[in-house]
């Protein structure tokens, strides 16, 4: 009975947050638009009996998804979400390894206040410090009017709803996920295991490659897995920091859903996105399951 | 044909493998090796024994590059490597930890000092199969050192700093890891893996049995300093302090005062009323100087009646130590002091000729013991 019961909550719990909306908005997904409330067709009529659920099955169909694969808008923003998605993983890799190396190499006493001061930013809203990156950045932003005032440049730049903004952005909200993860790994790394590399030859540096960076391996992929899937779906980032022609699919999702309401394109988009995102999903539970075992 | 006598340390004319200066470090303000010089010579097992937080790991760490001397010089093979690091040096380590490499095979693990020499890939793989096959490792070359047992891990990290062919090996406390059976028979391989490579090992032990086992000379660590540099068998018939005596093997430490009564023989007045003790010894004393005689609880024979011998005294049972092949009486004298005597368990323990409380009479000779100054 406990036994049971053990197993049980885990996937009702999948069922109730996943399985069970995932079918609505696949159900949604296969329905046509419509000029109603609920804004599509057909409804579910459970009065009718199983006539109704008869005749609400014969309705549904793929063709948002055959026009999907048809308006090249669609797959141009998954690639472009995608691209997005691995550079910015690459450049948070590339600024947070050494953060998280430096943190793990610094004295013992501080390591609770780098590793507090990593995750203040989560303190206060994600909205807001995305809007204070709009105030950094924009044209007559701080960035600019210092830039102008040490006399760097003569014209403000033009940052702000670029990609690059976007990049800034991407990196800076996801920068202590690729940190938290490699740190873990970096701090429990033995630093015998480098004087033992030195000892049979290594330099500084040649130990470094060998034996650290192929340790902390575990944690680089969390990492990476921990940036780049919520980065592909991200919506916030690319629609207030993002020009006109930064094209990713969380945007043209809520475009689709709020300004040309057409919920079974929208939940269509949504239900794509995720095929996508389970191929990563997949792989880092692997990482995890790995690492695990290989403590174990 | 007459066998020479491995014995570098005797001969003026031999030059050290390694010497060491006047050597201190200091960390802080606090001195962990205080002004130590030492010879070592080549093809030597050198053991560095000593308690716990004595110094020896510093020691070795200092030989092996990790730290380097606030005060003083290394020598090897006569260049100052005080301050090289250590990848240049053609010294390796074994670790107390082991320290392998988690992410790579036990192949890759002994590879690992070769590769970096880019010696081409045949000779590497010539090199760690010979390597295997002396650590008795083959079967297990594709395994991650999580998936071998200790004693292999430790033959593992062994056949790793062997693979380079150091001129000087540094062992830190090999065996510590090990159960005690597993330890003897290591320890027997370690001496023969020294002499077949004819490598310098210098040892790390807190165990003097292992230290006597296994080295040539043993240099007993107190505080940062050396106390005593010796063979084994001097290190435990002639100490040179009663630290040295106690720390090697048991020992029974009687404190008294000195008086010549012939060519280095002396007597000893250890309390009111009772017979002074003769022992003969080399080191001269002043007339009423304090003296400890150190004796070794084997010299000291135990009997029921009184015997016809130069030093003897009477006392009750205290306590016997049961250890299989001996037996320890732990013999309490008039004057409340203990003194252990040792015999062979010849006859089975129900036919033993002592019990507990019998009284009995203990006695040594005139040469069975150490007079010590201090
Ligand atoms: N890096 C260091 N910083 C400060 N003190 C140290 C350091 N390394 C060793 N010591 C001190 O030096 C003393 C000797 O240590 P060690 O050589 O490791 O002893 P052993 O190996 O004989 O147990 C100890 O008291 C230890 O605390
Ligand atoms: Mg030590």
């Amino acid at each position: 009975m406990r036994r049971i019961f053990v197993i049980a909550v885990p996937y009702l719990w999948l069922l109730a947050l996943f399985l069970v909306p995932f079918l609505i908005v696949l159900k949604i997904a296969l329905s046509d638009m419509a000029l109603a409330i609920p804004p599509y067709a057909p409804t579910l009529d459970f009065q009718a009996g199983w006539a109704g659920i008869k005749a609400f099955v014969s309705e549904l169909d793929f063709e948002n998804f055959t026009f999907l694969a048809s308006d090249d808008l669609y797959w141009k923003a998954y690639l472009s979400s995608l691209r997005i998605a691995l550079v910015s993983t690459f450049l948070t890799l590339l600024i947070g390894y050494p953060m998280a190396y430096a943190m793990a190499r610094s004295p013992e006493a501080w390591r609770p206040t780098l590793l507090m001061l990593v995750i203040l930013p989560f303190w206060t809203s994600f909205l807001i410090r995305v809007y204070s990156w709009m105030g950094i950045l924009s044209s007559e932003g701080y960035l600019n009017q210092f830039l102008l005032w040490i006399g760097l440049i003569d014209t403000p730049l033009a940052i702000i709803n670029t990609n690059l903004a976007v990049y800034i952005g991407v990196v800076y909200t996801y920068l202590p996920f690729m940190i938290l993860p490699v740190y873990a790994t970096l701090e429990k790394l033995d630093g015998q295991l480098l004087e033992a590399a030195e000892d049979l030859g290594c330099s500084r540096l040649s130990a470094f490659w060998l034996v650290t960076f192929p340790l902390s391996r575990s944690g680089i992929i969390a990492g990476c897995f921990l940036v780049f899937i919520p980065t592909i779906g991200e919506f916030v980032i690319p629609s207030l920091l993002g020009g006109s022609d930064t094209l990713m699919i969380g945007k043209v999702l809520w475009e689709e859903f709020f300004s040309n309401r057409d919920w079974p394109v929208a939940s269509a988009v949504a239900v794509i996105l995720l095929l996508i995102l389970i191929i990563p999903i997949v792989l880092f539970q692997r990482n995890e399951q790995k690492q695990r075992e290989s403590e174990g | 044909m007459p066998q020479t006598v491995f014995a570098p340390w005797d001969d003026p004319k031999e030059t050290p493998l390694i010497r060491f200066e006047g050597v201190t470090k200091r960390f802080g303000d606090f001195t962990a090796i205080d002004n130590v010089s030492v010879d070592i010579f080549a093809r030597e097992f050198f053991a560095l024994l000593g308690p716990s937080g004595c110094g020896k790991t510093t020691l070795m760490r200092m030989l092996g590059g990790f730290e380097t001397p606030t005060e003083g010089k290394i020598w090897l093979g006569g260049q100052d490597i005080g301050r090289t690091p250590p990848n240049k040096r053609p010294v390796n380590m074994m670790f107390q930890s082991y320290a392998l490499f988690p992410h790579l095979s036990v192949w890759e693990n002994i590879a690992f000092g070769l590769r970096r020499e880019r010696l081409d890939k045949d000779k590497i793989a010539a090199r760690v199969e010979e390597m295997l096959r002396l650590t008795r490792l083959q079967r297990f070359a594709k395994r991650k050192p999580h998936q071998i047992s200790g004693g292999q891990r430790q033959r593992v990290a062994l056949a790793r700093s062997l693979a380079k062919a150091p001129k000087l090996l540094l062992l830190d406390e090999p065996l510590g890891a090990l159960d005690a059976k597993l330890r003897q028979d290591t320890q027997f391989e370690l001496v023969d893996i020294q002499e077949k490579t004819g490598t310098t090992f210098v040892i790390v032990t807190h165990d003097q049995e292992e230290a006597m086992t296994v080295a040539t000379r043993v240099a007993v660590m107190d505080e940062g300093r050396i106390v005593q540099i010796s063979t084994p068998d001097k290190i435990y018939e002639e100490p040179q302090s009663v630290y040295v005596a106690d720390f090697i093997g048991d020992v029974n430490i009687i404190e008294g005062t000195a008086s010549a009564t012939g060519p280095e023989t002396y007597a000893i007045t250890w309390g009111e009323g009772r017979p002074p003790l003769i022992a003969q010894s080399q080191r001269s004393f002043s007339e009423g100087q304090a003296c400890s005689l150190a004796i070794r609880p084997e010299k000291v024979a135990i009997h029921a009646q009184e015997p016809e011998a130069l030093n003897r005294v009477r006392g009750k049972i205290l306590d016997i130590a049961y250890l299989g092949n001996l037996s320890t009486y732990h013999v309490e004298l008039a004057g409340g002091q203990i003194v252990k005597a040792q015999e062979a368990n010849t006859r089975r323990i129900a036919r033993r000729s002592f019990t507990w409380e019998d009284e009995v009479w203990l006695s040594w000779s005139d040469t069975a013991g150490v007079l010590l100054a201090e």
